[in-house]
């Protein structure tokens, strides 16, 4: 018995082994394909990339520098005006921290009705979650940049139109990262409200929202970071505030780079301040979770 | 006895902070809502909302409207010349070939134009014009010069704009604009009419049946490869020129995607306090980081474009900054976060640190790094085309360029609804290798 066990194990090894070091062998062959297969399309994709460009890479890699040069040196010899000028476009400044800010609340509210009429078990009309899953999805997938263009086109430019375009986008995107979270919510205290003749509002105010409620601001105050992002960027298509100013003085050129320098300043401090401040509270709220 | 006096008094001061308590809580359902219905108001005030009533054009609203599913023929004349053309969307492009038009025109010295409905428009000799609508007067129009002379009454209806330079009038059925230089009938239809074949192509008004299995219709190629050429190098709807800018605005979105992540992998490392020593070099990755995320892509699309020049590769260059410092933030998170005992159990065999690295952290952090990158994949694809439209390349800029020229609107709805379908693809795509890749659970 013993014999025959110990004269078999060893064959049964080199099997084991084989194969094991096929198998191998094969995770490294796809594993490389892989990597040739997006390295191939990484570098056929910057030559493409390259050749289409107005100006190539090689030859602008070492002008990269000139353009925050010029910029720099004229506003370092104009410094005195800086603050004055910093003064002038912090109007526009809290036009685009504006927009960001209403499209949050607004597209948080939209959010907020799409995630809980698209979630199992919530929803207040269950033959309807598909669709609202699909409104949420629509509104995600249109890019701010289009119904900005459409509106400005309607409504004549000014920060109402982005404000909707990114309302839109942001009620898209929130719904979809509220229903995640809305699905882990415990339907307990939803079942002992509608045990009261509570109706689906309060259902939704008293049982749900208090346990969702600190995921949902996070993710809100995430969403207000990437608008102020893209609040400035739709200001340079023509939707107003800190983005608009800069297009007109970048328009104007060398001369007006001091006027380029305090903008940059401002969209860059502005960023930084409320991506610290927003992190901070998302830590807090996070953290409040865990206790 | 005192026992029951303490629980009595701690049961009072127990009962009074609950009361506050509540009482906090209810101020503070009533306070959020009231804040955030005055900073509407406040909002309201300062984007003037009240004014936009004025600025708006709803005009422009209602030709976007009709325009983005229909198109128009134009019917032309030239009113000092005599000259008559025929073109869809008054477009060079979409010109009828010489001696062909449209079968609603009608005769040869009197060119009588059927809109429909009992619409109809009459090109007389001598510049002049017949227009008749029913329920209302036979409106006679003649050039003189730079102005009009018509027979239309002092007061006119609101859809007759009248003056003696210009007169449109806009009808269910189509629109006539006169002025002194020319006379011009629009007559819509729905559709987005050549958008398979402009009139030059011999293909234009054969059914797909026809095409496939009928006889040759241009006699020198076969008719499927014809007709795809035909079609791909359409003048009108420029299909070619669209599939590059679609295939430009995706690149945009990978090459700055994935070298992002290539760039900030490394420098995750350098980030995270468990993988590098270095108090100093640890705070100036971050810092870097930190500060490409700032500056955010729209600054650093203006700055490249100025040493690149438009095109795809600064909206590459631009997303692949500024990703890499968020996903610098991202992967040195997880590397903080990865598992000690995995790293252990490595170099306990003697691995080298490099080794360590590649078998005991890379297996553990790549589900977040892969998860990650797919998903700013998709969001990058809406960034390429935002950037696009800001740099001058892919399917953005030729969404603003038909939006700016303000005719076709049938191509800006085509436009939008292939953002659309790019940006679903995408995510679908994400979704679906996220899958193959790390699992469902993630």
């Amino acid at each position: 018995m013993t014999d025959a066990s110990l004269g078999s194990t060893p064959r049964g090894l080199d099997a084991i082994r084989d194969s094991y070091m096929a198998q191998v062998h094969r995770r490294r062959l796809y594993g490389g394909l892989a990597l040739l297969i997006f390295v191939v399309l990484m570098a056929s994709g910057f030559n493409i990339a390259d050749d289409r460009n107005a100006g190539g890479f090689w030859s602008g890699l070492h002008q990269i520098g000139d353009y925050p040069a010029d910029v720099l040196s004229e506003a370092w010899e104009k410094r005195a005006e800086l603050p004055g000028l910093i003064v002038k476009f912090f109007p526009a400044l809290v036009e685009t921290v504006n927009i960001a800010a209403v499209s949050t609340l607004i597209g948080a509210i939209g959010g907020l009705f799409l995630s809980l009429l698209g979630t199992r078990g919530l929803a207040k009309w269950p033959r309807l979650i598909p669709l609202f899953r699909r409104i949420s999805d629509m509104m995600r997938a249109v890019p701010e940049i289009v119904i900005a263009l459409v509106l400005i086109f309607v409504l004549g430019g000014g920060p109402v139109p982005a404000m909707i375009a990114i309302a839109i986008h942001t009620a898209g995107a929130l719904g979809k990262m509220f229903s995640e979270v809305a699905e882990n919510a415990d339907l307990k205290p939803v079942e002992g409200l509608a045990s009261t003749g509570a109706t689906w509002s309060q259902r939704m105010l008293l049982g749900v929202l208090p346990q969702v409620a600190p995921n949902y601001v996070s993710y809100a105050l995430l969403r207000f970071e990437i608008n102020i992002r893209a609040s400035a960027i739709l200001g340079f298509v023509g939707a107003g505030g800190l983005g608009y100013e800069l297009r007109n003085s970048m328009a104007w050129g060398p001369g007006r780079f001091d006027e380029a320098a305090a903008i940059f300043i401002l969209l860059f401090g502005t960023i930084v301040f409320f991506d610290q401040l927003s992190s901070r509270y998302r830590n807090r709220l996070t953290e409040g979770q865990g206790q | 006895m005192t026992a029951i006096d303490l629980g009595a008094t701690n049961l009072d001061a127990t009962k009074l902070n609950a009361d506050k308590l509540f009482q906090r809580k209810r101020m503070g359902a009533f306070a959020i809502p009231v804040v955030i219905a005055i900073y509407l108001v406040y909002i309201f005030f300062a984007f003037d909302v009240p004014g936009l009533a004025g600025r708006a054009n709803l005009n422009n609203a209602v030709t976007l409207a009709s325009d983005s599913w229909s198109y128009k023929v134009h019917v032309t004349r030239d009113n000092r010349s005599g000259d008559t053309s025929y073109a869809i969307e008054g477009s060079r492009k979409g010109a009828y070939p010489e001696g062909q038009r449209p079968d609603w025109v009608s005769g040869d010295e009197v060119i009588t134009i059927d809109l429909g409905a009992d619409h109809v428009v009459r090109y007389l000799p001598g510049a002049r014009t017949e227009i008749e609508i029913p329920g209302f007067q036979m409106i006679e129009v003649r050039a003189e010069g730079r102005s009009l002379v018509t027979n239309l009454p002092e007061d006119v209806p609101d859809w007759i704009s009248a003056s003696d330079r210009r007169i449109g009038i806009t009808t269910p059925e189509g629109r006539i604009t006169m002025t002194g230089a020319r006379t011009e009938v629009f007559n819509y239809f729905p559709g987005w009419e050549l958008f398979w074949f402009t009139l030059d192509s011999p293909y234009h008004g054969n059914g797909l049946a026809a095409i496939l299995f009928g006889d040759r219709i241009d006699p020198d190629r076969p008719n499927i490869t014809g007709a795809v050429s035909d079609w791909w190098n359409n003048a009108m709807w420029r299909h070619k020129d669209v599939a590059w800018a679609i295939g430009e605005t995706i690149l945009m979105a990978f090459l700055g995607t994935m070298g992002a992540a290539i760039i900030a992998l490394p420098l995750a490392f350098l980030a995270a306090r468990r993988f590098s020593p270095i108090m100093v070099l640890r705070a100036a990755t971050r810092r870097l980081f930190d500060f490409v995320r700032g500056v955010d892509a729209l600054i650093w699309t203006v700055v490249l474009a100025r040493a690149f020049g438009p095109g795809p590769l600064t909206g590459a260059l631009a997303i692949l900054i500024t990703d890499t410092g968020t996903f610098g933030k991202v992967f040195s998170e997880a590397l903080e976060n990865v598992d000690q005992k995995q790293i252990e159990g490595i170099s306990s065999t003697g691995a080298k640190p490099l080794q360590r690295y590649r078998f005991g952290v890379i297996p553990q952090v790549v589900p977040v790094l892969l998860s990650q990158i797919l998903y700013f994949l998709e969001s990058n694809t809406r960034s390429a085309t935002i950037i696009g439209a800001i740099t001058g390349g892919g399917i953005g800029l030729l969404l603003t360029q038909a939006i700016q020229t303000q005719n076709d609107w049938e191509q800006v709805a085509y436009y939008i609804v292939l953002i659309v379908l790019m940006v679903m693809v995408m995510d679908w795509l994400s979704a679906w290798l996220r899958g193959k890749l790390i699992g469902r659970s993630t």
